[in-house]
């Protein structure tokens, strides 16, 4: 299809009836793409109720808004949610589509793909244009990030992928800036669904899903007990931050496994991670070494977490973690349970 | 229940060396395991042969040695095993290894129920679950933390989620991607490694598949390598001894919070 390159798309994600911070993320990487190939970035949005929270899209980058709004979206199923993105990606052609790299996104985009035919890309940390080839150029790290990968799509379309959350920051939102929104009705066809939403539990953690944390305390086994680890809990809370754990810390049961950071647990890109009594084993880094800043406390001068540290303290973590709680009186910091 | 499980042999992770000059990954003397992340499908298969009864095979995609561990795998409790394997196949990004593994299953038999890891520790795309489960057009799961329910060909399960877990249901046949909190891998048995031992385990190259060859291997792949990177992870960060500083190490700190806005300039106790 030479001379007639279709849009960059981006699959926005709803989460509890909100346009969730991931979706801005995107349209910040949408934003670049789209321009550097001249086209026009669009953000998907699927789900009920949706049809009048566009703005904040458009707000943040997209050109143009796809939404489909039926109540039968509510929930993420994924039969229907298939159908309704397959026949707008037929009836549109975009030349890019990219979702986040969250269980939602690298649920839609697997499913999808196989039914487009296309490449796909997993949980990239870099995209970009080739400026010869106009094709997309995405990065993405491998075995437990001892390796990075560029990779194309060069003969398929849309080239597919899901970037990692918070792998780039959202650009500032211009309420002025004025969009198209197209409003799509799903064909029954294609709502039909034979997933059925049950339920929904809540975890009682402290701060947001380590995935969208700015700040992460996060403990190994060198916390030595689960009293010694709410210590971390109480820091994190009063950063606005939310608590990660080394695989050992899990396996103690002091930190579910939700809040597990490394190879067999998440990988997280906050602004700052904190890490307490972690050795830094290799499985540990591949989950955490992309944050921006990394403070380490540790006992033994030789932890490899040092060498991944921005800031690195040798000494005892249950000394220092009460002087951080003290440097901030009953939660001064930025309030947490909130996405930015 | 009819069971099948999907497994991949990987480079062991804790082996996993970088060379300090080249920055390259050593490869030699770097053993072979299955999949970690696997370990915790095939147990609930096997939990699930415990509870209902039922058959469940083992098939694997990828070189001649996987049968280790795909043996390994029979010998945690499973019944038989498939290896798909022929060079045609090297090269094949997600999708062809995804149609690949989705004809050899349907070679394999017909399943209520097949069940994956969350992704593999080498490729760690987790992509491959789903994308066989779409094109064998079962019901698709991902993060599966529990199996709550079988009953009357209807599964209900729970998923990890952002911020926490949901319950969902559809009919069978499924496929599951289950993530390590689902359950604990028990350990292979004496008895269980003998049975392995004696287990033949058949092979499944293209021409018993019957995908064209333009679908195979890196012909049938869109994506593309074009470049690999080694990243030195290193940051050289300033590090500080609280023996001999302790409050220059705790300031340092204390400023780049508050150069983050994590704490504030004049602390109010407010809140
Ligand atoms: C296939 C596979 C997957 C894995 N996946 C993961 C994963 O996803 N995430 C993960 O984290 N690990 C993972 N691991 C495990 C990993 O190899 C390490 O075993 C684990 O990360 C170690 O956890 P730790 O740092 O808490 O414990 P340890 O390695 O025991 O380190 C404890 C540290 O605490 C320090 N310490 C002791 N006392 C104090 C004190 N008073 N103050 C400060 N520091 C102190 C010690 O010096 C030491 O460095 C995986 C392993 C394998 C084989």
């Amino acid at each position: 299809m030479p001379n007639s390159r279709g849009d960059v798309w981006t699959l926005a994600e709803v989460r509890d009836g909100a346009i969730h911070s991931v979706s801005w993320e995107l349209l910040a990487w949408g934003r670049k793409l789209a321009d550097k190939l001249g086209s026009r970035l669009a953000s998907v949005v699927l789900g009920s109720g949706v049809a009048d929270k566009t703005d904040s899209l458009i707000h943040h980058g997209a050109d143009v808004v796809y939404v489909v709004d039926e109540p039968e979206l509510a929930t993420y199923r994924p039969d229907a949610y298939n159908a309704v993105l397959v026949s707008l990606v037929k009836e549109y052609k975009p030349e890019i589509f990219i979702a986040s790299a969250t269980t939602t996104g690298r649920t839609v985009m697997p499913v999808l793909y196989v039914d487009l035919e296309t490449g796909l890309t997993a949980d990239c940390t870099g995209l970009d244009i080739d400026p010869e080839t106009k094709l997309l150029l995405q990065t993405r790290p491998a075995i437990g990030g001892n390796v990075m990968a560029d990779i194309r799509t060069p003969n398929t379309r849309p080239q597919m992928c899901t970037v990692r959350p918070r792998s780039k920051r959202p650009l500032a939102p211009d309420a002025n800036r004025r969009g198209e929104v197209i409003v799509k009705r799903g064909a029954a066809a294609d709502l039909a669904s034979i997933y059925q939403f049950l339920s929904f539990d809540r975890e009682k953690a402290v701060g947001l899903p380590i995935q969208d944390a700015e700040i992460i305390v996060a403990g190994g086994k060198g916390m030595k007990n689960p009293k010694n680890f709410a210590l971390l809990e109480e820091l994190a809370r009063r950063l606005g931050g939310s608590v990660g754990a080394s695989r050992q810390a899990v396996d103690l049961s002091w930190a579910p496994y939700s809040a597990q950071v490394g190879l067999s647990g998440k990988s997280v890109t906050p602004k700052i991670y904190i890490a307490c009594g972690i050795s830094g084993a290799v499985q540990h880094l591949a989950g955490m070494s992309a944050a921006d800043t990394v403070i380490a406390i540790n006992t033994d001068p030789d932890a490899p977490i040092f060498r991944v540290a921005d800031i690195g303290i040798i000494g005892n973590a249950m000394e220092i973690v009460p002087k951080l709680i003290d440097m901030c009186p009953g939660g001064c910091g930025r309030k947490g349970g909130e996405a930015r | 229940m009819r069971m099948a499980v999907l497994i991949k042999q990987v480079p062991a992770t804790e082996n996993i060396k970088i060379d300090e000059k080249t920055g390259t990954m050593i490869r030699e003397g770097v053993e072979a395991e299955l999949n970690p992340l696997d370990l915790h499908a095939v147990e609930e298969a096997v939990r699930l042969k415990e509870r209902l009864g039922g058959e469940i095979t083992v098939i694997s995609m990828g070189p001649p040695a996987a049968r280790r561990a795909i043996a390994s795998a029979i010998a945690m409790g499973c019944d038989r095993g498939f290896l798909i394997s022929d060079r045609k196949f090297a090269g094949s990004d997600t999708l062809a290894t995804s149609l690949t593994l989705a004809a050899g299953v349907r070679k394999a038999g017909e399943f209520d129920l097949i069940f994956a890891g969350e992704r593999a520790t080498d490729g760690e795309t987790g992509q491959v679950g789903p994308a066989v489960g779409r094109y064998l057009g079962a019901s698709v799961f991902t993060y599966v933390s529990k199996v709550a329910s079988v009953e009357g060909g209807r599964i209900v399960l729970e998923r990890a989620v952002e911020g926490g877990h949901e319950t969902v249901a559809a009919p069978l046949p499924a496929l599951l991607c289950v993530v390590k909190e689902i359950n604990t891998p028990r350990l292979c048995t004496l008895a269980g490694k003998m049975r392995a031992r004696r287990t033949e385990i058949p092979l499944l190259d293209a021409a018993s598949l019957g995908i064209p060859d333009a679908k195979l291997g890196l012909g049938g792949s869109p994506t593309k390598v074009v470049r690999v990177m080694y990243p030195q992870i290193t940051r050289n960060g300033k590090i500080f001894s609280a023996a001999d500083d302790p409050d220059g190490a705790v300031r340092a700190v204390f400023d780049l919070l508050r150069e983050h806005g994590a704490i504030e300039e004049a602390t109010s106790d407010a809140e």
